[in-house]
């Protein structure tokens, strides 16, 4: 599918057939973490940047900035919880889905790192 | 079937062909799948497919062909394993009949709306239950809307002359859908006739090779395939399937020509037999042609100007063939192997309804289910199919209800 624009959608005589994705890195775009019960929240005292739930994770949620952990991605958590049963030192908890845990976890947010600095 | 070359006689092309053979219809399509050589063959076993499968696994384990011969768990993992494999960028082939077909009726959706030019031979056979592994058109049927172009054959000289051609239609850039190569169970797949083939270099060089623009395991790709649509793109990408059928009639028809003059056995998407001074016609899918010939034969002799049109190209319907072929013609007796369940007509006299109604003098339609599960039709039914019509024809009364021509 190309590039969506805001205001001007593709007709369908202009749009790759079959649905074949030609450019790469389009689930970025899409919002998949809206359907969550509960989210991530780590705690940075006891985490040991093992990366364990960076490896685990099956949505990439997790944002890492020089070789640290940073931040959870929330538009694409799904709030499985997979990184609070890996995680070795149990410095993760799943939490309720909230305005206010959503702030202490998302890379979105603008809490800690920016969600430009950590990509 | 209409054969115009005697053994070691050259066709009209000039070349010198191969020994007649005396096979069956599916030992005939293996025998085109052996000289087109695709690259993957997924199938599962079922009557009556099964010679097409057998005959083509013979010819991997004899080390005839290159293909990847994928001995899958089921025709639903049969079609999967085709559209993964056309997706990579090979060419695939299945085959299957009635109950499998249905087994991969969701990837048969998928085949197509990832727009994979797979091909697939379609041993017709009816639906269970009760129990049946005979001739009917119900799978035909039930796989007519799935944007499929499919091409039904009459005998096993068709349904080798079709299926040389059927990758060159799939394959075609403004078409790129898979594709359904139609033999009736029984009467086609396990009849044995003289079938003339073509030199394995001749198929090899008129299918060419499978070159697709995009492809998963294209060096450097990023590309995706099955993709989310939703509700963004899904109505688009379904509309440009609408016209990747409406492409595919010229291509057929441009295909089944170009095969036509190599062999000398011209094949056209509608089939006329003694049209050009009927006042009445019987249409057909198929190999009951054959019957329904004799029966208008036997008419003709009895002084009724009757004639029959067999319709090739079942999907996409050629409409404007059909309509040609149908002008100044009263009434039409449509032959319907294959019961539409609580429909207002069964499937072929739908299409026929549909494709006359804008014509200024349409011609009246009477429905005939016939043949179900494989229940053989005597030439006398059809005949008595032809004294209706005519009796319709006079009275200018067309009927609600199909007739059922051998119905016990």
């Amino acid at each position: 599918m190309p590039e969506q624009q805001s205001s001007e959608r593709p007709l369908w005589q202009q749009i790759q057939p079959g649905g074949i994705g030609v450019n790469p890195g389009s689930t970025e775009r899409v919002q998949t973490g809206d359907w969550r019960t509960e989210v991530p929240v780590i705690d940075f005292e006891r985490c040991t940047h093992c990366m364990i739930c960076w490896v685990d994770c099956p949505d990439a949620s997790f944002e890492v900035a020089n070789a640290k952990l940073i931040a959870v991605d929330l538009k694409h958590c799904k709030g499985c919880g997979i990184c609070a049963q890996v995680c070795p030192v149990k410095c993760i908890e799943m939490v309720p889905d909230s305005a206010e845990n959503r702030e202490t976890t998302d890379v979105n947010s603008g809490n800690g790192a920016s969600s430009e600095s950590a990509r | 079937m209409t054969t115009t070359q005697k053994q070691g006689q050259k066709p009209s092309s000039g070349i010198t062909l191969p020994p007649a053979q005396a096979i069956n219809g599916g030992e005939a399509v293996a025998y085109a799948m052996r000289q087109i050589d695709p690259e993957v063959v997924a199938a599962y076993p079922i009557t009556p497919q099964t010679f097409i499968i057998e005959k083509f696994s013979e010819y991997v384990a004899d080390g005839l062909v290159n293909t990847e011969y994928i001995n899958v768990e089921s025709e639903h993992a049969a079609m999967s394993a085709c559209v993964g494999a056309t997706a990579a960028g090979g060419r695939a082939q299945t085959a299957t009949s009635g109950p499998g077909l249905a087994l991969m009726y969701e990837m048969l959706w998928v085949a197509s709306g990832m727009r994979l030019p797979i091909v697939m031979h379609l041993c017709s056979r009816s639906f269970s239950a009760p129990l049946n592994i005979l001739c009917d058109h119900s799978d035909v049927m039930g796989m007519r809307e799935s944007s499929w172009p499919m091409l039904i054959g009459s005998s096993p000289q068709e349904a080798y002359d079709q299926a040389v051609a059927m990758p060159t239609i799939a394959e075609n850039k403004s078409v790129l859908l898979p594709v359904a190569n139609v033999l009736d169970g029984f009467t086609v797949t396990h009849s044995v006739e003289r079938v003339e083939v073509l030199p394995d270099e001749v198929v090899k060089e008129f299918a060419g090779e499978y070159e697709p623009d995009i492809w998963a395991l294209q060096p450097g790709s990023t590309a995706t395939f099955g993709t989310l649509d939703a509700n963004d793109f899904y109505f688009e990408h379904k509309r440009q399937q609408v016209e990747a059928m409406k492409n595919s009639l010229e291509v057929v028809r441009t295909q089944l020509n170009a095969v036509g003059e190599i062999t000398g056995r011209p094949m056209n998407l509608v089939e006329e037999y003694l049209m050009d001074d009927a006042e009445i016609a019987l249409v057909v899918l198929g190999s009951s042609e054959g019957m329904v010939r004799a029966a208008i034969d036997q008419a003709r002799a009895d002084g009724i100007k009757v004639g029959m049109v067999r319709i090739r190209l079942f999907r996409p319907f050629p409409v404007a063939d059909v309509r040609k072929a149908l002008e100044g013609i009263g009434a039409v007796g449509v032959l319907d192997r294959a019961i539409a369940f609580g429909t207002p007509g069964n499937g072929l006299l739908q299409d026929l309804a549909t494709s006359t109604r804008t014509m200024p003098d349409r011609p009246l339609l009477m429905d005939f289910v016939y043949g179900l599960g494989g229940r053989a039709t005597p030439k006398q039914l059809f005949r008595q199919a032809v004294d209706e019509v005519l009796n319709m024809n006079e009275t200018r009364v067309e009927p609600d209800e199909p007739a059922y021509l051998g119905l016990k």
